[in-house]
């Protein structure tokens, strides 16, 4: 069996699964955000139980339109507060205490290696980088798995994904990712759990790690996976403190497809509008003149990617028809990058910091684009609309090349700042 | 049986075409479906007759899982979606809350916009009542169907509880 085989069947109590079997699973931890919880609250209610299976196995993050952008938002959040309360729910994470859902949840020791979790955000998927198996639901199955603790999966078929070689200067997780998108298409992994393995891989961090996991969802996928490791094992010990199962893919595991990619002279790579899967590597993109960068979200808003940021805007400064919007992921994130003096570092180039919050990713707030704009963004969907006005344009990259852009105007490699500089 | 117009889309339709984010500072299904396509087909709102189906192409419901895109349709009176293929938060989403999809390549590639449909859900066919064609859809697994029939998984799981405490 793969790892994600092997996790499913001992959530579901059974000794081997097969792709297309479908099981009624155990979770380790239910996810909801200030946009499902609502809907989720509301299902919930017609369920008829009087508690939730494990007040706390429940993680509540707001982390969409906070701080509050408006008044029914504000009513939304309200609902996440008062159900947090009514259940003793012990994870539910105040603005102030909040962070970006998927960067704040294996920080806090939420997930651990081996475990079956579920959240009402597509992005639940990112947890994958630390050997769990975890996918996005709706808000009716959050309800569902709120009170019953369970929930209903289809074994999905696994896609191995192979990378080989050392890494160019600037190109990480991001770039990995998005390449691979553009290999196989946005549904490309449709249904599928994806295993990223290799040489490139082990070498990669956490935070990479996260990355690629975090954007197996454009590709389609249900999970995304890595094994094991010591990187791994460094990064929860001190944070999970349940004991935790590591599992691993047998050698004569059964794969749908497998994709094996030298990936050393690999450039940083671009996604243009308005698919994820449109991707091209920088320099080839043209000359693309931005109004806006931002730099954060759930795929890209961790400290190495404020680390990577710093070191090309350390003593630059945004181009002056432009506005970069740098959001770190967590409270921990943010107040590591003061210690650091990142932020001094942003500010003085002249970008706006953030409190941490989805904000723009999904147009909410905190960063909207007027009709004709055009953002690059660290972020992780390009589609139309995405980060405001319909006939607005979002362009996806990784940090580096973000920070590059915001300097030079336009979408830009990182040499081309680091050589004038 | 279902019968009604259609309505054409194209492949990867996402979830922030079917309802932008701005408009997820609700959960309530009427203004859900006053917006719903509003970037991308903006007369879908006011023209839509209940009981009218979608057909699209490949991966609908692509990108977010909210849960506010099956019920923005739903709302706004779509009785089914036909597509080649679907992301799977939203099927699973469409599935839960009593949505009916169907799967077909054949009818996602020659059903036309404004043509004439009647779904038989049961049977999993679909007949062009305009072109005369008849479609045969890739059935559903015993426990989805499970789903359907009761009416998504709520009542599924209501009933499951009340029926076993120590679920």
């Amino acid at each position: 069996m793969t790892i994600s085989e092997k996790i499913l069947a001992a959530h579901a109590g059974k000794k081997e699964v097969r792709p297309g079997d479908l099981i009624q699973a155990r979770i380790d931890l239910a996810l909801g955000n200030d946009i499902t919880a609502p809907v989720a609250i509301k299902e919930f209610a017609r369920i008829g139980v009087d508690r939730v299976f494990d007040p706390e196995a429940i993680a509540l993050v707001p982390d969409h339109f906070t701080p509050n952008k408006d008044i029914n938002s504000a009513e939304q959040v309200k609902i996440l507060r008062e159900f947090a309360r009514q259940y003793g729910i012990k994870h539910y994470f105040e603005v102030g205490r909040m962070g970006v859902e998927h960067c704040l949840l294996p920080e806090q020791g939420l997930v651990g290696p081996g475990d079956l979790v579920i959240g009402a955000d597509s992005h639940t998927c990112t947890y994958g980088a630390l050997g769990a198996f975890s996918t996005g639901v709706g808000s009716t199955d959050l309800a569902a798995a709120m009170a019953s603790g369970e929930v209903w999966l289809k074994v999905p078929p696994s896609i191995k994904f192979i990378y080989y070689g050392k890494l160019q200067p600037f190109v990480g997780g991001k770039d990995l990712i998005l390449y691979t998108i553009g290999q196989i298409g946005v549904d490309g992994a449709l249904y599928a759990a994806m295993e990223f393995t290799g040489e490139t891989i082990a070498a990669l961090g956490m935070d990479d790690r996260f990355t690629m996991a975090n954007m197996a969802i454009e590709a389609g996928a249900k999970n995304g996976i890595f094994a094991v490791d010591e990187r791994t094992i460094e990064y929860v010990t001190g944070r999970y403190k349940k004991p935790y199962t590591i599992y691993s893919s047998d050698p004569d595991a059964e794969y749908r497809q497998t994709y094996q990619w030298d990936v050393s002279t690999l450039e940083p790579q671009v996604a243009l509008p308005h698919l994820p899967e449109n991707v091209r590597p920088v320099r080839t993109v043209g000359n693309i003149e931005l109004q806006q960068v931002v730099i954060g979200s759930c795929t890209n808003g961790r400290l190495s990617d404020l680390r990577i940021a710093a070191q090309i805007l350390k003593g630059q400064k945004v181009h002056r028809n432009l506005r970069l919007i740098i959001i770190p992921g967590t409270p921990e994130i943010y107040r590591q990058a003061v210690r650091e003096g990142l932020i001094e570092i942003f500010i003085d180039a002249g970008a706006a910091v953030s409190t941490p919050t989805c904000g723009p990713c999904l147009g909410g707030h905190m960063g909207i684009l007027a009709r004709g704009e055009r953002a690059l963004a660290t972020t992780n969907r390009n589609f139309i609309g995405r980060m405001g006005h319909p006939e607005s344009e979002v362009y996806l990259a990784g940090p580096a090349v973000a920070a590059a852009s915001a300097v030079k105007g336009r979408i830009a490699h990182p040499e081309e700042v680091l050589q004038s500089a | 049986m279902l019968k009604g117009k259609v309505w054409r889309f194209g492949a990867d339709v996402d979830t922030d075409m079917i309802i932008p984010a701005r408009y997820l500072n609700t959960t309530d299904p009427a203004v859900l479906a006053a917006h719903c396509f509003t970037d991308v087909a903006p007369e879908f709102a006011r023209q839509v007759v209940p009981g009218e189906i979608i057909v699209a192409g490949k991966n609908f419901g692509c990108g977010s899982s909210r849960e506010h895109a099956p019920i923005a349709l739903k709302a706004a009176g779509i009785s089914c979606v036909i597509a080649a293929s679907f992301a799977r938060i939203f099927y699973r989403n469409a599935l839960n809350i009593g949505l009916p999809i169907l799967e077909s390549e054949a009818a996602a590639e020659e059903v036309k916009a404004g043509d004439l449909l009647q779904v038989d859900l049961a049977e999993g066919v679909i007949t062009n009542l305009t072109s005369g064609r008849v479609y045969q859809t890739t059935p559903f697994p015993p426990f989805m169907r499970e789903l359907i029939n009761g009416g998504g998984l709520i009542p599924y799981l209501r009933q499951k509880l009340a029926g076993n405490q120590e679920v």
